[in-house]
């Protein structure tokens, strides 16, 4: 018996390298923010209106608009597109940042409301005489921003510690997050809960003492969301290129293995999903000053499915196919709203059934199926 | 077989071996009474039916046991209710002298010193060769651990030993869903080594092997008799000729026979068990 191959010339075994970027990688991203923090805003602001190079308003709030989206498909391809946990409930998180970056620029009005008072006109409607307790201190931006990251990643720990520790998995967690995101919208929905009932919250005047729908605003703004996408990426694929990461992976492929191997799937999946969840809500709350309103219909079920369409359709597991299905779905349906509005909703199922059963890897899949390699 | 030892129970890089939350650290094992597995009055039930009647076990440190039996005699159910996959509805499971089974996580006991090898082989399929082992490695496997985790060179050349042994040398950078059926379940066997185990519980580890590979893997299991103490379940009566010193015989979820492969195969309870029917 001669189990061992005799020694040979080969090369010694070294681990592979698992960089969280490539120098083309990095090269792009480097592009992408000369692109967001120099070249646009100089374009929007410095080049005057109506000559050929100007970048209008529209397209800095849309394009800031649909940033935002891209952030919460990178949440949601973590958390999906690695992990295998197809969650259906991520607009929860969404809204949750908004409305509370929506608290503070409610109380930013001050008493410019329609009926000068210095509760929000919502209360004054309601014959509200003082705050409800959960509106405390939230005329801090800080304390709004604590809010921000709190209670979507309270709310997400709480709620994933119970359905992972119970093994929920599968169809069942994503029908579960789909009731819990409906029953919020629910809550929300009553005018008692102290959101703003249906109408949510508008008409917002100013953030930081500055007025909201200036140009410098929206390019700050725009700006902010930028910044926030690039580190929300970089800190993808730190995680993902990490022993962490491969974890994760192998939780969707095989988690029985991983339990056996040691490793308590429960404390990974609460992680990767609260951060998930997180990010969700840093993205809304950058989303509510930049549409200038927020209410319920962010919180209903249709909303989480569009998440997880824009993340299929760019192509899961791969952090930049979401930020792309993002762009895609969304630009697609700011043209198509536009021109054939009643149709929209037949043309992203559609899409999502195109996309399931023909590039089951996205438009990412598609590109590298053409010869395109990462970078 | 003369391979050099993959790692000894001393070898090895130590260091914070404890996982989160996980009170029992690997090698704490107390075998001072000889036996590193007791099984005692197992019982378990799945809506009526016993899987498991009053079961009754005792491994020693470092032997190589073979567990043989028919269809539904509760092989598999017993490696369920020794790595917590299932909880037993009577009965007591002690690892060594101290560690109560019955107790901790799937997780836990893998930590505990544990290692289990499914029927069907269970690799993730989308991760290197490479990245296998790494992940089966023993280590602290807390997610902060696991965020910032860099090899270090004792740990890859742990990786290197555990690549020879299971001659998947040259595979090291393929996906292991691209592996042979037999490579999958070398693959899996590499990954308990990974873990250091005291205990290896194998469940049908040449199902699907050709005879070659099926003779390679004996020589395996011998090999790692002693190091490790090795459970091993199959249907192949070939294998188990092969290897066999000890062979346990189960029927009906209870211990029906035990001694040298000669003295069960002459047991008239085991003949008819095996043919009676």
């Amino acid at each position: 018996m001669n189990p061992m191959p005799p020694p040979q010339l080969r090369t010694p075994l070294a681990a592979p390298p698992h960089p969280v970027l490539t120098r083309g990688g990095w090269a792009t991203v480097t592009f992408v923010a000369y692109l967001l923090f120099v070249l646009v805003p100089a374009l929007n602001l410095l080049v005057p209106e109506g000559h050929a190079f100007h970048l209008s308003d529209y397209f800095v709030t849309l394009a800031a608009k649909i940033m935002c989206y891209a952030i919460v498909a990178l949440a949601m391809d973590l958390i999906w597109g690695y992990t295998g946990i197809l969650s259906l409930g991520h607009g929860l998180f969404f809204a949750l940042g908004g409305y509370m970056m929506g608290m503070y620029l409610m109380r930013s009005i001050g008493t410019e409301g329609v009926y000068h008072s210095q509760l929000p006109d919502f209360m004054v409607f309601l014959d509200w005489k003082a705050y409800p307790w959960y509106w405390s201190f939230t005329d801090h931006f800080a304390y709004a921003l604590l809010l921000v990251v709190a209670v979507p990643g309270l709310l997400a720990l709480v709620f994933g510690y119970f359905a992972f520790r119970s093994r929920i998995k599968g169809v069942y967690f994503s029908i579960i997050t789909q009731a819990l995101s409906y029953a919020f919208m629910l809550l929300f929905f009553r005018n008692d809960t102290g959101f703003g009932g249906n109408n949510g919250f508008t008409d917002f005047k100013r953030i930081l003492g500055y007025p909201i729908a200036t140009p410098t605003t929206r390019m700050a703004l725009f700006v902010a969301t930028g910044a926030l996408l690039l580190a929300a990426f970089l800190l993808g694929r730190a995680i993902v290129t990490s022993r962490l990461g491969r974890v994760l992976t192998a939780i969707r492929d095989a988690e029985s293995r991983v339990m056996f191997c040691g490793y308590n799937p429960l404390h990974y999946k609460l992680f990767i999903w609260t951060l998930s969840a997180v990010l969700c809500g840093i993205a809304g709350a950058l989303y509510v000053p930049q549409v200038g309103i927020i209410n319920p219909g962010e919180m209903s079920p249709a909303n989480s499915i569009e998440i997880a369409i824009w993340t299929a359709v760019g192509g899961r597991g791969t952090l930049v196919g979401p930020i792309l299905g993002a762009f895609i779905v969304n630009g697609a349906k700011s043209w198509f709203t536009v021109a054939f509005p009643e149709f929209w909703l037949f043309f992203l199922g559609l899409l999502f059934i195109l996309v399931t059963l023909f590039l089951p890897q996205g438009v990412i899949g598609l590109l590298r199926r053409g010869g395109w390699r990462r970078p | 077989m003369t391979t050099t030892a993959v790692h000894g129970v001393d070898a090895g890089p130590s260091g914070a071996l404890a996982g989160a939350g996980m009170r029992v650290a690997g090698h704490d094992v107390d075998t001072t009474h000889g036996p590193i597995l007791y099984l005692e009055g197992i019982s378990v039930s799945f809506d009526g039916f016993k899987a498991l009647n009053d079961l009754s076990l005792t491994i020693d440190d470092g032997e190589l046991r073979c567990i043989i039996g028919p269809n539904g005699a509760g092989k598999t159910t017993m490696m369920d209710v020794i790595t917590g996959k299932t909880r037993p509805d009577a009965g007591s499971a002690f690892f060594g002298q101290a560690i109560d089974l019955t107790q901790l996580t799937e997780a836990q006991i893998a930590h505990a010193g544990i290692g289990r090898k499914f029927q069907k082989p269970t690799v993730f399929e989308q991760h290197t060769v490479f990245e296998n082992l790494e992940l089966a490695m023993k280590a602290d496997k807390r997610v902060r651990v696991a965020a910032r985790a860099r090899l270090s060179g004792a740990e890859l050349a742990r990786i290197g030993e555990t690549l020879e042994l299971i001659q998947l040398r040259d595979e090291v950078h393929r996906p292991a869903g691209l592996l042979s059926h037999g490579q999958k379940q070398w693959l899996e066997i590499g990954m308990l080594l990974m873990q250091e185990p005291r205990l290896l519980l194998l469940d049908e580890p040449v199902a699907g092997m050709t005879d070659e590979e099926t003779m390679r893997t004996a020589e395996l299991c011998q090999s790692l008799a002693g190091r490790h103490s090795v459970v091993v379940v199959e249907h192949d009566m070939d294998f188990i000729a092969r290897i066999a010193r000890t062979v346990t015989v189960l029927h009906e979820g209870s211990v029906l026979a035990e001694g040298s492969m000669d003295a069960v195969q002459a047991d008239p309870r085991v003949i008819e068990v095996y043919l009676g029917r």
